[in-house]
């Protein structure tokens, strides 16, 4: 099933990466990009988002803040915090709000890994 | 000198800021480890700048004296790392990291030692993993503890105008619940500007070929 990915990150490099990525793992799957939080919620108030792929440092509404954020409207949606900052408390706050962590730098295999959960997920949503 | 050599366009600007991002979180990950309590970090700044400015943007203007571990790399660019704060947070980090029960003299003995080894497990996580990113290999120096303001810091002997150009490149820390405030900067001179230029365009044409297929 093809689903719309939704990448939240603001270096266009690191957007690049996880584009890239995903493309090789999902070729069919359709992506959005977000700069911003901010952006973020934009897209995602637009419709239609599935997965949403959150960078954590970013300036002004930190990954975290727009992942409690998604949480309010979207409380199943598939979510993964992207970071190199592997902070235990970090990853326990990305737990408490029901979303996965991948490492930075991203590997395919981790984000494959969080992507065939996501799917399930939704599988299971629809079903 | 030519700044249209040095001048960065904004994507390799955005590509540096996270590549260094990436060092800076894991090594950030270790400080973690070390002291115990979240360390929280800033969105990183890329900067070409005189030494002169690197010097003031450390001391914000207020806090001159500042203790650093700085580690000297080298490889298809050069330049140094420095883990930074100000030399009244010093023994408060030495005292996170060797725990409480420690007397203040033994503190005190301590610190030098315990700079450099903090220094250096930061530092070289954070370098190994620009140099992984970027797949060159660098090589580090042993750490060395400095004293003194921005200036003793970054400062160059050299009278070459060129030479007072570096990359600055620095990303705030702060260590929730022990008031330690400092810094963790890269700084890179101008041939070391030109040949990570060349480095990161590569790798992002890399990534742009695979996004391509």
């Amino acid at each position: 099933m093809q689903h719309k990915v939704l990448i939240v990150d603001d270096s266009r490099l690191a957007r690049m990466v996880i584009a890239s990525a995903l493309r090789r793992i999902q070729p069919d799957c359709e992506l959005v990009e977000a700069t911003s939080a901010d952006d973020a919620l934009t897209a995602i108030a637009a419709g239609s988002v599935d997965i949403a792929l959150v960078d954590f440092n970013m300036p002004g509404m930190d990954g975290l803040e727009l992942v409690a954020k998604i949480r309010k409207g979207h409380p199943g949606m598939p979510v993964a915090v992207v970071s190199a900052n592997l902070q235990e408390e970090i990853i326990s706050r990305a737990r408490e709000l029901n979303a996965a962590f991948v490492a930075k730098p991203l590997t395919d295999e981790a984000l494959a890994a969080f992507l065939s959960g996501a799917a399930l997920r939704l599988k299971k949503a629809a079903g | 000198m030519n700044t249209d050599n040095t001048a960065l366009s904004e994507v390799e600007q955005d590509a540096i800021a996270e590549i260094a991002n990436i060092g800076v979180s894991r090594a950030a990950t270790s400080l973690r480890q070390m002291v115990g309590e979240e360390v929280l970090l800033s969105v990183p700044a890329v900067r070409i700048v005189t030494r002169q400015a690197a010097g003031r943007l450390v001391e914000q203007g207020n806090n001159p004296k500042l203790v650093a571990v700085q580690q000297s790399f080298e490889g298809p660019f050069s330049g140094r790392a420095l883990l930074i704060f100000p030399e009244a947070h010093s023994l408060e980090l030495v005292r996170s990291i060797v725990g409480s029960e420690h007397s203040l003299e033994d503190v005190i003995d301590l610190e030098q030692e315990a700079l450099a080894e903090t220094g250096n497990i930061i530092l070289n996580g954070c370098l190994a993993t620009i140099a992984n990113t970027l797949q060159r290999p660098m090589r580090m120096s042993l750490p060395s503890v400095v004293r003194g303001d921005g200036m003793t810091l970054f400062g160059s002997r050299s009278e070459d105008e060129d030479s007072n150009l570096v990359l600055f490149l620095y990303i705030n820390f702060t260590i929730k619940q022990r008031n330690i405030k400092g810094f963790i900067a890269l700084l890179m001179d101008l041939p070391s500007i030109m040949a990570l230029k060349q480095i990161v365009r590569e790798f992002i044409d890399a990534i742009e070929r695979q996004a391509a297929g």
